[in-house]
């Protein structure tokens, strides 16, 4: 099959490799036909996170349609499924507690020391995301192989195309968890850094659970445009001072709740982050949190704090007196997305979440390395990128007759 | 050409300093860490035996132990564990385990250099739903002694399994030192064996990354590393 393989920083190409085969008794697998890039591919791509290797499979964002199961699955062939990013096993003290992304059994045992030694605990497995979560091939292929198909896997209805379900797999409840990590209250403003997909939902997100307003910030116009268009006030931080301008705004009391969707690779030109970058070639720190720290001055006294931005080693001035003296909570975390699937699908059919106004580019599988290229360097102009297989467009046609003759 | 050397030169010396200051402040640390392992004879921590630092009073040379809760009743976690020849599933250096009855096995474990070496045991402990214990018959290549204990931390949180190795430690001063390099060895491997027990028994399965990709030493239904 063909399949977007990893071979270095900035270095990903569209390879043949073998076809995925069912490996364990609950396993599934299935001919993608839909499959996103996410922010966090950047952090791959750009080589910031560990444990990459040369000729890993990526992609943690796809669906498509069961073509095989293991005699423990519960799927049926030709089932169309969208699938969660984190792997969950649905058994273990975690998964029990709904926390599935915490699942204590799905990242095997020869890959999750590394986590083990640095988080304390190991992690769980996640589709094409380096071998600290698992080694699992991911899904910017024709085939994966989908492990624990009995847990994870949502079956769509057809009437509903891929791109309006696609994003069921990360984005959608990652920025639907950000805003419920916030724990929003009749009259709080939120404020949003990053503009970027997971940003973008959150808002949305926020809005539709009661925020009485919502601003957002970052530098990029398409994407401020798209939060505008969503209802959200909109901060250009290369026009204003953030802070100010949010003490300003909310009658110099702060936001009641913050969301960091920008993670460690924050942009900006600051003291702060001019030292993180200098700090970060040097290896002194891994994660730079300019819009963390901007995050947590910024909210309110006794406020809230949503970490959906991904950070995966240390950081330096971590400001833990404003955190302290504050009075702040901080609520963070990979998404339990399996937890979220159900809701946000009822909420997609009824019409009151919009999921592709922000998808900018549609690509068959074939450019995807070119892809990742536009994705890196034009973040304003490629603000979603969606990979469609041959699969896609082989299967679209007889669907389009049927409606026909319905 | 004078200016480089000096330049490298003043480098060397820069390096040099900084590495002096670094080996200082190690040798500090690990000076402060030994004055802080307090042993007045009188024991307070209520920690189990194997987590016990090296110079207190608790200490035992050669023993390791690691602990997972694994989400199913005591019963059904004793019935199988006390299968033995059921353990190559999950251990990953067990070639297999036969059952000579009266509670006596026959262990095939993998040594380096593909030879095996032979471990024969008796169950020295049999507690229903509560320990399992087995010793090294004198005989056996390798003496070794191993326990399962299982029991509840708290409500809601499944089954506790606690497993603790000892082994014998080779004698004098280079027969510690090699000792100190195997005891690792034992304890990764517990950490592994007890994590993969915990898979099947919660699952039905030992999770695999077994999954295509473009390198070709690797077959797609391999586990990878």
């Amino acid at each position: 099959m063909r399949a977007l393989t990893w071979h270095g920083r900035h270095d990903v190409r569209v390879d043949t490799v073998p076809d995925p085969e069912i490996v364990n008794p609950h396993d599934a697998i299935l001919r993608v036909t839909s499959s996103a890039i996410c922010g966090s591919d950047l952090h791959l791509y750009d080589g910031y996170i560990p444990g990459m290797r040369a000729g890993d499979i990526l992609g943690h964002e796809f669906m498509g349609e069961v073509v095989e199961v293991g005699p423990q699955s519960t799927l049926k062939k030709g089932q169309r499924v969208v699938v969660p990013f984190p792997i969950a096993c649905g058994q273990c003290f975690f998964c029990h507690k709904q926390q599935y992304s915490c699942c204590d059994n799905t990242n095997p045992v020869e890959t999750s020391d590394a986590t083990e030694f640095q988080y304390g605990y190991p992690m769980a497995g996640v589709f094409g995301y380096s071998h600290l979560t698992g080694g699992y091939a991911g899904g910017q292929a024709e085939y994966v192989r989908v492990p624990f198909s009995n847990v994870g896997p949502l079956v769509v209805p057809d009437h509903l195309e891929d791109d309006k379900v696609l994003f069921l797999s990360d984005i959608l409840p990652t920025g639907w968890m950000a805003a419920e990590n916030c724990e929003i209250e009749p009259g709080d403003t939120v404020a949003v850094w990053g503009c970027g997909p997971v940003g973008l939902f959150a808002i949305q997100s926020a809005l539709i659970m009661g925020a009485h307003r919502v601003i957002a910030i970052d530098h990029y116009p398409t994407r401020l445009a798209l939060a505008k268009q969503l209802g959200a006030e909109i901060l250009d931080y290369r026009e204003v001072d953030v802070r100010e301008a949010l003490a300003e705004m909310t009658g110099g009391i702060g936001p009641d709740a913050v969301i960091d969707a920008v993670g460690l690779e924050a942009h900006g030109i600051s003291i702060d982050n001019i030292l993180d970058q200098v700090k970060a070639m040097g290896f002194l720190v891994t994660d730079r949190i300019h819009a963390f720290r901007e995050a947590v001055l910024s909210v309110r006294k006794g406020g809230r704090v949503s970490v959906p931005g991904v950070y995966g080693g240390f950081a330096d001035k971590f400001p833990v007196g404003a955190f302290m003296e504050k009075g702040l909570t901080m609520k963070t975390g990979q998404t339990h997305v399996h937890r979220y699937l159900k809701p946000l699908l009822e909420l997609i059919e009824q019409g009151k979440i919009d999921t592709t106004f922000l998808i900018s580019h549609h690509a068959p599988l074939e450019q995807a390395a070119e892809m990742y290229k536009h994705w890196h360097d034009d973040q304003n102009e490629f603000t979603k990128i969606v990979l469609k297989t041959e699969a896609a467009t082989t299967k679209q046609e007889p669907k389009e007759q049927q409606h026909e003759l319905a | 050409m004078a200016d480089q050397w000096t330049e490298s030169k003043s480098n060397k010396a820069l390096i040099g300093a900084g590495l002096a200051v670094a080996v200082g402040a190690a040798g500090f640390l690990l000076a402060r860490r030994s004055a802080d392992v307090h042993d007045d004879g009188n024991n307070i921590s209520d920690a189990p035996d194997h987590t016990w630092r090296r110079k207190t009073g608790r200490y035992q040379e050669g023993l390791v132990g690691r602990t997972v809760s694994i989400n199913k009743p005591r019963e059904e976690i004793y019935r199988a564990w006390r299968d033995f020849t059921r353990f190559p599933q999950f251990m990953e250096n067990v070639d297999s385990v036969e059952d000579l009855g009266d509670g006596r096995s026959r262990w095939t474990i993998k040594a380096p250099l593909g030879s095996t070496v032979e471990l024969l045991t008796r169950i020295t402990d049999d507690v229903p739903s509560d320990t399992i214990a087995w010793k090294s018959e004198p005989e056996s290549q390798v003496q070794t002694e191993g326990r399962v204990e299982l029991f509840e931390v708290a409500p809601d949180r499944g089954t506790a399994v606690r497993l603790t190795m000892k082994y014998d430690p080779p004698a004098g001063l280079p027969g510690r030192a090699i000792a100190k390099v195997l005891q690792r060895e034992p304890n990764v491997q517990a950490r592994r064996d007890l994590r993969r027990f915990k898979q099947l028994i919660e699952t039905g399965e030992v999770s695999t990354n077994a999954s295509p990709s473009a390198r070709k030493s690797e077959s797609p239904t391999q586990a990878r590393i």
